[in-house]
Order: C-alpha cells, then sequence, then structure tokens
C-alpha cells in the first residue's frame, strides 16, 4: 500500500513562540483508518490544520495524493475533507444550501442527488430543508460531516467527532466511519478517548506534546505492549517474595498481601500451571486470583510518562 | 481560476441578502424619502437652485453615493468578518481556491446589493424630483466603480476587524463623515475659499463631484481628476489586499 498522505518533519511554531509541532513525521496508507490518540494540546488540531492548508507549516513538508499541500494546493486540497473539532456552521442557512455551497467552494458541479445521498446515509435527509441553528448538538456534527463528504474526498479527517456526544450518537458515528472505509476513503480521527481508537482504527497513532511517539498496527501494538499480568491474593501477608519463585520475577503487592506474574499472551506457554504448583509447594495459600490485560490506556499512560 | 467557488460564495452572499429583503430595501427607501422630504422640500423650498438646478434634483447623486459608499463598506465588512466570528471561514481557508477567489466572491457580491440599493435610490427620486441624466454610461459607470472600489475597502476592513465594535469603527468615523462633507448636500464653491481648499483632500469631493458631473454635466472638479482618485482609490484597495494575500494577514497563522 502507499501513503496518500505523507508529513515529513513538520515543525510548527505560533506566533508567539509556541512550538505546537516538533518535527512530525507520519506516513497515512490510502483506504486505512488511523487515530491520532493525544491528550488536551498534543498538537493533532494543529496538525490537521496544517495538513487541510488552515495553517501554515514552518518547515518541513506535506503531500496529499503526492501534491505538496502549499505548491500543489488546488490537487491536494481537492482530495481532503475535514470535519473541524468545532461545531463551526452558518446558523440561519439550510443544512442542503450550506452542503451545497461545499461543494461549489471545491469547485465541483452541482450534484444535488449525490447530496442527498449523503444526507440520507447521515440521518439527515427529512432535515435537509431546516435552519442548522434548530438542530441539536448531534445534527449539527453530522451536518459538518455531509460539508465535508459533499464533495467526494479521498481523504477525510475527522478532529475529535465524537467529544461532548452522548454513547448512542457515539456508536452512529463509528458505522458511519466503517461505511466510509467500505467506500475507500482514508480516515484519519483524532480522540483522547482510547475506546475510540480501539473500536474503529487499524493503525494507531500516539502524539503528545508535538512529536509523534509511535504509529504502529492496533493489532500489533496490543500484541507487543499487551501483556497479561495475573494477581494472586494470598490469605496471609508474606514480608518477602520466596526465593524458590525466583524465576517468575513476581512483584510484591501492597502489603504483601498479594503477588502479581506478568506473562505474554503471544507466549509458547505462559508458566501459569507451573507458577501455581510452584505458589503452592512453597507454603503460599490462595484467597483469590484475577487477571488484567493492560488497555490501550495503559499502553498511552505509559507512553506519555516516558516522554514527560 | 475555479469559478465554480466564486459563483458559490457569490450565490450564498446573495441569498444572505435576498433572505432579509424587507430590510435590504425599504430602509434605504425610506431614509432616502425622508432626505427627500427634509432636505428637498423643506429647505429646498428656500434654498430654490444650486448651479441652476433645483435643490431636489442636486442632493440625488449625493444622496445615492452617501448609500452606496455606506452599503458597500458594511456589506462587504460584514460578509468576510461573519465566517471569522463564527468560524466558517476554515471552510475557505481548507477549499482548493486562492484569495483572488475570495475576494472576486465576496466583493463582487457586496458591489451588486449596492448596486441594487443605488438604483433604488434613483429610482425613487425619480417619484420625488424632475431628473435627467446627461451622460447615463458614465453615472454608470461611476456608481459600478464605487460600488466595488469601496467593496475592496469593506473587505479590508472586515479582515482586519477582531470585533464588532471594530467592524462599525470605520464607517461611522470616516466614511459617513467624509461623504457629509464631501459636498453631497451643497457645491463646494457655496463655501468659504479657505473650506474649498480643505475640502479638497477630501477623496470623496471627487466621487460626487464626478457622480454630479454625469447627471447635470456640472461638477465642482474636474471629470478626469474624479475619475482618477476613484481609480487610485481601487488600486489601493487591491495593492492593500494582495499585500494581505501575501502575507496571510490575520487570515492564515
Ligand atoms: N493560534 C495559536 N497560537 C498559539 N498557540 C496555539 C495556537 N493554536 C494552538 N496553540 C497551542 O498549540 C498546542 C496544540 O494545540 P492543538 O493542536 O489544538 O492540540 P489538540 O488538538 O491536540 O488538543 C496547544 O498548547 C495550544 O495551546
Ligand atoms: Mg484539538
Amino acid at each position: 500500500m502507499s501513503s496518500i498522505v505523507s508529513v515529513q518533519n513538520l515543525r510548527k511554531t505560533f506566533e508567539g513562540g509556541f512550538e505546537a509541532l516538533k518535527g512530525v513525521n507520519l506516513e497515512i496508507e490510502e483506504g486505512e483508518i488511523l487515530a491520532l490518540l493525544g491528550p488536551n494540546g498534543a498538537g493533532k488540531t494543529t496538525l490537521i490544520s496544517t495538513i487541510c492548508g488552515i495553517t501554515l507549516g514552518t518547515s518541513g513538508s506535506i503531500t496529499v495524493g503526492g501534491h505538496d499541500v502549499v505548491t500543489g494546493y488546488r490537487a491536494a486540497r481537492s482530495l481532503i475533507g475535514l470535519v473541524p473539532q468545532e461545531i463551526n456552521l452558518e446558523p440561519f442557512e439550510t443544512v442542503m444550501n450550506s452542503v451545497r455551497f461545499s461543494r461549489g467552494l471545491f469547485g465541483k458541479p452541482r450534484n444535488d442527488a449525490y447530496l442527498e445521498d449523503v444526507l440520507k446515509k447521515l440521518s439527515l435527509h427529512d432535515k435537509k430543508d431546516a435552519r442548522i441553528r434548530t438542530l441539536s448538538g448531534g445534527m449539527k456534527r453530522r451536518v459538518l460531516i455531509a460539508k465535508a463528504l459533499s464533495h467526494e474526498p479521498r481523504v477525510l479527517f475527522l478532529d475529535e467527532p465524537t467529544a461532548g456526544v452522548d454513547v448512542e450518537l457515539r456508536k452512529d458515528m463509528w458505522d458511519v466511519v466503517a461505511a466510509l472505509k467500505a467506500d475507500g476513503v482514508t480516515i484519519i480521527l483524532t480522540t483522547h478517548y482510547i475506546e475510540e481508537a480501539e473500536a474503529i482504527a487499524d493503525r494507531v497513532g500516539v502524539i503528545n506534546k508535538g512529536e509523534i511517539l509511535l504509529v504502529q498496527d492496533k493489532a500489533a501494538l496490543m500484541a507487543q505492549l499487551g501483556k497479561k499480568e495475573l494477581h494472586v491474593e494470598l490469605t496471609a501477608p508474606v514480608d518477602a517474595i520466596p526465593t524458590s519463585l525466583s524465576k517468575y520475577e513476581l512483584a510484591m503487592g501492597p502489603g504483601g498481601r498479594s503477588l502479581v506474574y506478568s506473562y505474554d499472551t503471544k507466549g509458547e506457554r505462559t508458566g501459569i500451571t507451573t507458577l501455581l504448583n510452584d505458589l503452592s509447594k512453597a507454603g503460599l495459600k490462595l484467597a483469590d486470583m484475577e487477571t488484567r490485560q493492560s488497555s490501550l490506556e495503559d499502553i498511552f499512560v505509559g507512553l506519555v510518562k516516558e516522554t514527560a | 481560476m475555479n469559478w465554480t467557488a466564486v459563483a458559490s460564495i457569490y450565490r450564498f452572499e446573495m441569498a444572505r441578502f435576498f433572505r432579509t429583503i424587507t430590510q435590504s430595501f425599504v430602509s434605504p427607501v425610506l431614509s432616502t424619502s425622508l432626505y427627500f422630504v427634509v432636505f428637498g422640500t423643506a429647505i429646498g423650498s428656500r434654498i430654490e437652485q444650486v448651479e441652476g438646478i433645483s435643490y431636489g434634483a442636486f442632493i440625488v447623486p449625493g444622496l445615492i453615493m452617501l448609500s452606496v459608499m455606506t452599503q458597500a463598506t458594511s456589506n462587504a465588512s460584514f460578509g468576510i468578518y461573519f465566517p471569522k466570528f463564527i468560524g466558517t471561514i476554515y471552510e475557505l481557508l481548507s477549499a482548493p481556491i486562492n484569495f483572488l477567489e475570495i475576494v472576486i466572491g465576496y466583493v463582487g457580491a457586496a458591489a451588486t446589493k449596492a448596486l441594487f440599493i443605488g438604483v433604488i435610490i434613483l429610482v425613487t427620486a425619480f417619484f420625488f424630483v424632475d431628473l435627467t441624466i446627461a451622460h447615463p454610461i458614465a453615472m454608470l459607470a461611476f456608481l459600478v466603480l464605487t460600488c466595488v472600489s469601496f467593496a475592496l475597502l469593506g473587505f479590508i476592513i472586515g479582515i482586519w476587524a477582531g470585533n464588532f465594535e471594530q467592524l462599525q469603527l470605520i464607517p461611522l468615523l470616516v466614511i459617513t463623515p467624509l461623504v457629509f462633507l464631501g459636498g453631497s448636500f451643497y457645491s463646494i464653491t457655496m463655501l468659504p475659499p479657505i473650506w474649498q481648499t480643505i475640502t479638497l483632500f477630501n477623496p470623496v469631493v471627487y466621487l460626487i463631484s464626478g457622480f454630479r458631473w454625469s447627471f447635470f454635466g456640472a461638477s465642482d472638479v474636474p471629470v478626469g481628476l474624479s475619475l482618477l482618485a476613484i481609480a487610485g482609490f481601487t488600486l489601493a484597495c487591491m495593492a492593500f489586499i494582495w499585500w494581505i494575500f501575501k502575507t496571510g494577514w490575520r487570515i492564515r497563522q
């Protein structure tokens, strides 16, 4: 697969001297869903804005579909649909007029049949003649998506599409994204909800303080960093881990009331059976046990801590 | 050129105008009628004639200019300021269009609206006074040029303005006084000599004088000078807009 968006060594310093992007490199493959995960202020919106032409990069280069976003802005931007983080809409316009305007801005000939189809897919069709200010927040978010799709983009940027949106609508939004992917649209979405990245992304990029910490296949990321832990609760606390158990590299829980064993779910053998045997040989009695898988959340928190 | 985009912006802006059609038309018609009643009838009955023209007819070009300049400026400044204010400017910045296309769309729409209003006032005037237009083509040219140049000025103000107060500031503090002191309601030959000289520094004098010449064939300053003034003003606005385009001033960070 080839990159449809390529960001090379992108830096962005704002007027006040704040460096929001510190040499970002990112290759986005055609047809994938990439989730950019990062806390508030990480630089997600700045990165998207610079790719889309809303802000100018200080140095580095960006291409979309092989076109430089500065020198070949017409060709590059024609490929891009942008759903901004903020709900920025003309309150007094009707949905259909607003969507038509967006299509026109991109130089596409009028095609109401296509636009009505987009509205139908977003469950907005019955609102097409409604004024935007009369719509609910979730509906407005859909109008933004309809506007971004109005000119048939190849790449869609969704900047925190589900921030402040209720669970129901969030699931709907994920369905919309899945349908777009099926149509071959490349989707980049930013989020600070890990479950969102986990639920719909093919690849996950983690960004913090203007730097991309990693970009990885979601499944590989989970497998590589997704170690499991076995928590063993003891009936009586221990002062130290018995030396006979040293090969298991156990960690001691608070007050010596529990022992924690880390193992790789993908390993040939987990070593759990022998551990349990050795535990009873060492005279330890088990009160309870539980296994935990580290989620993207743990991975994320770990990564962000490392670079803090 | 992405003409589809230009047409989109133009149509979108005109739709806003026609949506508020009553407001857009009734208020200039009403205020013009009031001017005719107050200036033309009440005061005009004492002034009788200016340069051989009835006072009522004499003020028509000035009245049209007054409305056209303020309308062109405020329409264009609001047109581009509003997307900045509500945030929809993101769409203009991320679309495959250049600044020139944005300017043509917004300035074109604002100029068209101002032209509409100018024509409406002219039509209204015919109901109040006897009016002949000596040079109709020149009249139209002056009118269109004024609409375009002040729409350009308004566009600059809209890009510059950071809030609604600033948006109103220049029209209120600069344009309205200059128009009132620019010979809308009097011939500058009626002023004392020293004021005649001072007045010549007011650019609006040249516009109104030239426009009045196209009606009555008589003017305060030579017509050529009037044309030069408005051409110079238009070019200055265009140059400034070009600079905005080059630097991204107040638009792109
Ligand atoms: N116009 C601006 N001027 C100065 N700093 C800015 C501007 N826009 C964003 N920033 C700063 O850049 C950083 C990244 O912001 P942003 O890209 O919006 O983060 P995110 O979208 O990941 O929450 C933040 O610290 C923010 O304060
Ligand atoms: Mg953001």
